[in-house]
């Protein structure tokens, strides 16, 4: 009975250690969504290259991904590399997790940091140091009806607020009572964002301690944003209330919307076929001629607690490899982070992506503190509050700063304590 | 002695002493110091991080929008689901339990299929259900010339979609429940009432509810505390969404606590969450002494 028992506890036991009991050395590789099932189909051919190296990769959902990282870093048992939205990094930074990779880029001889789009290397540089090798970029351009900006005496898009805000209103002439040039969903932080961005706003102040929403250079962003509204020129709705995007920008009852490169896929899918011919993207107009847009996208991490950095870092180079992130692109859409990758005629072909390459060099970060995503919620629902006229811009940048401040309190209390601990170590 | 004989006890005590001690006492109280702390990612990186700040995120949490909600959404489960739960159950009961009823045990057994099914595989096949287009609910709604309802996303429909699914899978636990009850109220009881002219409407009233006032109110207590830790029905089926129409507080807590491990802060919401049940369940006992 006795043996019977620990036989099948044995077998329990067994059954509970990793799965890597088959592949002892095999370097883990942690990836979110369709980025995570297809890089299973990229590893046959490193692990050609390199023999002895072998690869485990684990799929984890976008909705878990978070507290899953997080999880794991607390358990102890991260993976060895990891694919990571570039705006974590700081936060993961911040909690010691991450691997520097300055030295290894340096004695790169595949990579460069030149090589990279600038804005896009810059979101993983947190205190002057590296943390990541940008993966796939992501940024936000202008979708946009030809005929309808034609119709109303334009070629091409305005690059700048004050022509671009003519066009719209232009069109608004020309369209009927329900109909808007131009959709802004109120419950998304990043047209308000890039908006303050394009105009030199950096969102906080002194490293990140404080919130900086009523510098001058914001407010005048900001206004631009919510006259949209005022004006008629955007619906003022959220965007669950918009039951078909793709439909509404067909019938012509929209003709701009900004959004990121997985749209293009989805446009040419879902846009009726009579209305296929009549969209493009174009990069964003700024205040005096083309804007900055969000240096989005995903980054690979290595993390400190991995045993086998240098194998992990060679998996790193094999996947920033030009013709691999190309590879990646035909699998995925997403797109390339190296000026190279784009060279090749997949991408140069694809007139709806060419808006894009061009967005990629004019891309700015994020501000890089772990708070960033309660902050970019902050900005959207005040930002919602001005839309429905519920506070005044003053109020509203006001109440947003006091808020964002309250948020960053922390921060400032260590950054008290380390100046604190400073002053008591000099002599 | 009686000193021995206490001694004696305290010996038989110890074992589940200790357990309720290590395995309750202490987490409840190292959580209650906890949500008296700002514990939070920096604090993982460093526990020189973390901070007592009193009451500071229990005043945060009243003041949040998002927690009023979510507790808003959590009472309108409760409220709305309990009771619905309670009178399926009892219906069910009741069918169960009438004398016409031939194989009582095979229909026992399909009421409580659900209640043993594991909940995010049923809320999985659910959402199938639910689907806007392909649901079968629609296909239903359809045949009867009714628009199609975007169950899970639209804010109006979606707690009702959670509710109902949360019916559906646990009713069949409280109809066991029931019919133990109904099975111990004695036939004299009815025949006198027969005799005395009450018609099958008052006999429920007048002598089925009463005799099942006492498994009234545990089933209701039951159901009820189960239903204020609503979790893995959203969690599943819909992430809070749609416009956070379907955050409940524990719901709030987890996000709170492991996606952004702000710990301190779901720590408060913890305490808040066990303070609203221990209010709710005072309310049903007293309602319940009055009544019976």
């Amino acid at each position: 009975m006795s043996t019977k028992l620990s036989a099948a506890l044995l077998a329990a036991l067994a059954a509970c250690t990793p799965a890597s009991g088959t592949e002892p050395d095999a370097i883990r590789i942690w990836a979110m969504g369709r980025e995570g099932e297809v890089l299973t189909e990229l590893m046959p051919a490193f692990e050609r290259e390199h023999p002895k190296v072998r690869v485990r990769v684990q799929q984890i959902p976008w909705t878990a991904a978070h507290e899953k990282l997080l999880t794991a870093f607390v358990g102890d048992a991260t993976p060895d590399i990891a694919m990571l939205g570039n705006t974590w990094v700081p936060e993961f930074v911040a909690l010691g997790a991450l691997e520097p990779l300055d030295d290894r880029v340096a004695a790169s001889t595949s990579l460069s940091p030149g090589e990279f789009f600038p804005g896009v290397w810059n979101t993983n540089v947190v205190d002057g140091k590296a943390y990541g090798i940008p993966w796939y970029a992501d940024t936000r351009v202008l979708f946009y009806r030809t005929d309808l900006l034609k119709a109303a005496g334009y070629d091409s898009v305005p690059m700048t607020w004050a022509g671009w805000r003519e066009a719209m209103v232009r069109m608004k002439a020309r369209m009927g009572p329900r109909q808007y040039p131009f959709l802004v969903p109120t419950n998304e932080w990043p047209p308000p964002v890039i908006l303050g961005l394009q105009n030199g706003a950096p969102l906080l102040r002194d490293d990140g301690l404080y919130a900086w929403f009523t510098d001058p250079r914001f407010r005048r962003a900001f206004d631009f944003y919510v006259a949209l509204y005022r004006d008629s020129l955007a619906p003022k709705v959220s965007g669950a209330e918009v039951s078909n995007l793709y439909q509404e920008f067909a019938r012509g009852n929209i003709a701009m919307y900004v959004s990121g490169p997985w749209q293009i896929g989805e446009f040419r899918s879902r846009v009726p076929a009579e209305a296929q011919s009549t969209w493009m993207t174009a990069p964003l107009p700024g205040p005096d001629g083309p804007g900055v847009s969000i240096a989005g996208g995903a980054s690979l991490v290595i993390f400190r607690g991995s045993t086998r950095k240098n194998d992990t870092w060679k998996l790193v180079e094999y996947l920033s490899r030009p013709d691999v992130q190309l590879r990646f692109y035909e699998l995925t859409g997403d797109l390339p982070t190296r000026r190279a990758s784009w060279d090749d005629t997949t991408l140069a072909n694809n007139r709806y992506a060419r808006a894009f390459r061009q967005q990629l060099d004019r891309v700015v970060p994020l501000p890089k503190v772990p708070e960033w995503e309660q902050i970019a919620t902050k900005v959207f629902e005040y930002g919602e509050q001005a839309i429905r006229g519920r506070l005044t811009v003053d109020q509203t940048l006001t109440a947003l700063d006091r808020d964002v401040n309250g948020l960053l309190e922390k921060r400032r209390w260590m950054a008290a304590q380390r100046s604190a601990e400073q002053r008591s170590a000099a002599p | 002695m009686p000193g021995e004989g206490t001694n004696a006890a305290w010996v038989f005590l110890a074992p589940a002493l200790v357990l309720i001690g290590v395995f309750f006492f202490v987490p409840v109280a190292a959580a209650l110091l906890l949500s008296l702390t700002d514990f939070d990612i920096y604090a993982v990186a460093s526990a020189e991080n973390t901070r007592f700040v009193g009451l500071r995120n229990y005043t945060q949490l009243v003041q949040s929008p998002l927690f009023w909600s979510s507790l808003k959404n959590t009472f309108y489960f409760a409220l709305v689901g309990g009771p619905l739960t309670i009178a399926v159950s009892l219906g069910a009961a009741l069918l169960v339990n009438a004398k016409l009823v031939r194989w009582k045990s095979l229909f026992r057994t399909i009421y409580f299929t659900p209640f043993v099914t594991t909940l995010v595989a049923v809320a999985i096949v659910w959402r199938y259900l639910y689907h806007t287009r392909y649901g079968l609910l629609n296909y239903g709604l359809q045949a009867l010339g009714i628009a199609p309802v975007d169950w899970l996303g639209d804010p109006r429909w979606a707690m009702p979609a959670i509710i109902l699914m949360a019916v559906w899978k646990n009713f069949g636990y409280n109809m066991l429940i029931f019919i133990a009850g109904l099975q111990s109220i004695p036939d004299e009881l009815y025949d006198a009432a027969k005799v005395d002219g009450a018609g099958p409407v008052r006999q429920f009233v007048n002598v089925t509810l009463p005799m099942l006032g006492p498994t009234l109110l545990f089933v209701g207590v039951i159901t009820m505390i189960g239903y204020f830790q609503l979790f893995a029905e959203p969690y599943v089926m819909t992430q809070g969404g749609p416009l956070r129409s379907t955050t409940s507080v524990v719901l709030l807590m987890y996000e709170e606590g492991f996606r952004w491990w702000r710990m301190g802060y779901a720590a408060a919401i913890a305490f808040v969450l066990f303070l609203v049940i221990l209010l709710a369940t005072l309310v049903q006992l007293r309602l319940q002494r009055q009544r019976v």
